[in-house]
């Protein structure tokens, strides 16, 4: 019988054997970007968002996304309220009211959309509105944009993911390195170096009409034109600023945009797990204290 | 172990309810004096961490249904308003997502728990059977929830997994068509697909709710079983199970809470899909169409059968199968502990699991197709081959008398344990 037994532990480690053989197989053949990693003040456990770094990151939304890119799932009130870029509420209210997308204003009381030119009804936006980008709707986001749609921003840091791959092992190894380190911010991660990645094609590359090479998106043609560049990068309003850290304080921005309430979930977060394990202490405990009765 | 009841009104009113009604006589039997095992592990306390699931989700599934809007055109948007806008939603809507979850994690150390010990054997086979009816409308409620939130993915998932039946048109031309469109409502997944789904996945907890209690009922009838496997003979070999089990079960249920609680503050969305983030679009698909990680396994059989038919048949059987465990485990021992030659494969099932799970979230193309198939080989030959083959060649080890004499040692006059031949545990029991 245990040479029954030794037949089975013998074909368990055969199949492992084979599966290792044959994972290093597909880790070659695998086309990867290395993504560089950024060290977020609101990553791990006790992540949280660097205020100045979303309001820095606010003004690259301002002065180069929002032309093309709409944010309208975060509203004017949300950049004043905690846990945010909290901007001050008076600021707030003017950038509002100079929005250059305005929400529609119509039907007015004669039931008019338009005014007299034909030009649709809008009003200024308030605190309560959404920010908006500048198309109305996707056909006008084609028409303008030769064809391409520039996707909305609001949930676009938790819409894209760096993705672990490669040898079954060394994957199954990364996804638990992941959770061990709480490690959430692929989002942010992934923009960020996709808006540091735009480069010339390799000479063998065929670019779509159009399209522009980036190393950092999947298929490496995407037809949004760089936004940033190390020539071509918003100065802050204490006159500094680079390229890189463009590129990093608007994916904080967006990261926050898409999650808003992380900083009051990471903390009441350790709060929680503060009180399961004491609980947890105290029941093993009172468990104890009861079994010794039964032993 | 139904046997007189010890239940004692205490007061006038209670003595008056018990003469009428007497639900508290009931709860006391089943959940206080209720005698258990002496000698269950922690594995026997995912039953009560798999009540707490339950009742989770329906409490924070009705919370999120108040803000919650099953429109096509509304359903994304209104997902992010609750996680932004609603009181608490931030927290409420990712313990639900996280729960889902949780909820399998414990159903899969469950089901595996009865799998090593020999749980779906006489006289708990209906037991068993309940559970697994138990898994499928889980599984199907799962899935229905995963649709609700509308990104991509669960557009995606619902189109693929309601395509499924459009393989019945091999069997007659035109029926799995005229299911499909039934079941969408229409001619492609929309709101009207969107709309049912979300009916369905409101119903289907409170049909599993009442399974559980059948569940429950039946495992009150058979008696828990315990690692060794042997049946309670005599009062030591058991404990009232409150305090004993209680306490056990309430301080699992807490250790449990705390990687719960991990993945709700600190990683929500690590265990869903990025793609379900963007809105769904049918008209644009998403490169890999994968599945949430608890299907993953069943998936991954789906996809290594050539035909589709063929591949919704094996989905389907890998699940129907467990139905007929009782009936292809020959063993007469219980318990995989004294089974030497049996405990390997069931080691070797638990990878085979893994490893289709694994599988399931890899591209399909080769080589993983090859080893899918490899591994679906292997989940079936365990129930097909291995149960009925080892159960009849396999010597068991020696069983210890009774459930006082694993805990204790040798115990000297243990009452009626020495009665029972060891390896007849599997016998029919006299109550």
């Amino acid at each position: 019988m245990t040479r029954m037994s030794n037949l089975a532990c013998a074909f368990a480690s055969a199949v492992v054997a084979a599966l290792a053989i044959a994972g290093r197989a597909t880790a070659a053949e695998d086309h990867h970007f290395e993504y560089e990693k950024q060290k977020w003040s609101f990553g791990g456990f006790f992540g949280q968002y660097d205020k100045a770094q979303l309001q820095r990151g606010f003004q690259v939304y301002k002065e180069v996304c929002s032309n093309c890119h709409a944010l309208d799932r975060v509203y004017f009130r949300n950049l004043v309220q905690p846990g945010g870029p909290e901007f001050p509420e008076a600021g707030v209210k003017e950038l509002a009211a100079s929005w250059p997308y305005k929400p529609l204003a119509g039907p007015n009381d004669d039931g008019k959309i338009v005014d007299k030119k034909g030009n649709l009804l809008e009003r200024p936006a308030l605190l309560s509105d959404p920010i908006l980008g500048p198309y109305r709707n996707e056909k006008e986001a084609k028409a303008a944009q030769n064809g391409a749609i520039p996707p909305n921003l609001s949930v676009m840091a938790k819409a894209r993911d760096l993705h672990n791959g490669g040898f079954w092992v060394t994957h199954i190894a990364a996804m638990g390195k992941d959770v061990v380190n709480g490690y959430q911010e692929g989002g942010p991660d992934y923009i960020y170096n996709l808006l540091l990645n735009y480069a010339e094609p390799p000479a063998n590359f065929k670019l779509g009409e159009g399209l522009n090479y980036n190393k950092a998106y999947p298929g490496n043609q995407i037809a949004m034109v760089p936004p940033l560049s190390k020539d071509n990068f918003i100065k802050y309003q204490d006159g500094k600023g680079s390229f890189e850290e463009n590129a990093r304080d608007v994916s904080a921005f967006l990261a926050w945009a898409a999650d808003p309430a992380l900083n009051q979930r990471k903390a009441m977060g350790w709060q929680v797990m503060l009180y399961l394990l004491i609980t947890c202490v105290l029941l093993y405990l009172g468990k104890k204290r009861v079994w010794a009765k039964a032993h | 172990m139904s046997g007189p009841s010890t239940y004692e009104p205490k007061s006038n009113v209670s003595k008056w309810f018990d003469e009428r009604l007497p639900v508290a006589r009931l709860m006391h039997d089943s959940f206080v004096a209720f005698p258990t095992p002496r000698n269950l592990n922690y594995l026997w306390t995912f039953g009560g961490i798999l009540m707490f699931c339950l009742v989770a989700q329906i409490v924070t599934g009705i919370i999120l249904a108040m803000h919650y809007v099953a429109n096509d055109q509304m359903a994304f948007s209104s997902v992010q308003h609750i996680k932004r806008d609603v009181n608490f939603g931030w927290l409420i809507q990712p313990m639900h997502a996280v729960g889902a979850s949780m909820f399998f994690v414990a159903v899969f150390i469950h089901i595996f728990r009865g799998l090593y010990y020999g749980s779906y054997k006489a006289p708990r086979e209906v037991l068993w059977i309940l559970g697994v009816f138990i898994l499928l409308a889980m599984m199907a409620t799962a899935f229905l929830g995963y649709t609700l939130p509308w990104g991509q993915m669960s557009f995606w998932g619902a189109t693929v997994i309601t395509n499924l039946f459009s393989s019945l048109d091999g069997v007659i031309p035109g029926m799995g068509t005229a299911i499909v469109t039934w079941l969408w409502g229409g001619f492609a997944v929309g709101n009207a697909t969107l709309n049912r789904f979300f009916s369905l996945h409101y119903l289907l907890p409170f049909v599993i709710f009442g399974i559980v209690i059948l569940h429950v009922w039946a495992l009150h009838v058979a008696g828990q079983n315990n690692p060794t496997g042997l049946d309670i003979k005599q009062p030591s070999d058991a404990v009232p199970m409150h305090p004993y089990a209680v306490t056990k079960d309430v301080f699992a249920l807490f250790v449990f809470l705390i990687p719960f609680a991990y993945f709700v503050f600190f990683m929500p969305d690590y265990l869903g899909h990025a793609d379900n983030y963007i809105e769904a679009n049918p008209l644009v698909t998403p490169p890999h169409i994968v599945p949430e990680w608890y299907f993953l396994p069943f998936y991954a059989i789906l996809r290594a059968i050539p035909s589709k038919l063929g591949g919704v048949i094996a989905m389907f059987s890998a699940i129907a199968i467990l139905l007929f465990v009782p009936w292809l485990d020959t063993s007469r021992v219980r318990s995989t502990k004294y089974r030497p030659i049996y405990r390997w494969f069931f080691w070797y099932f638990a990878f085979t699991c893994c490893a289709l799970g694994y599988l399931g979230a890899m591209p399909a193309e080769q080589p993983y197709v090859f080893w899918a198939q490899f591994f679906t080989f292997c989940y079936f030959a365990h129930f097909l081959l291995v149960m009925p083959i080892v159960g009849i060649i396999e010597t068991p080890n020696k069983l210890p008398r009774s459930i006082t004499e694993s805990v204790l040692g040798k115990v000297s006059g243990s009452g009626g344990g020495g009665q029972m031949p060891a390896g007849a545990t599997a016998g029919p029991e006299k109550r």
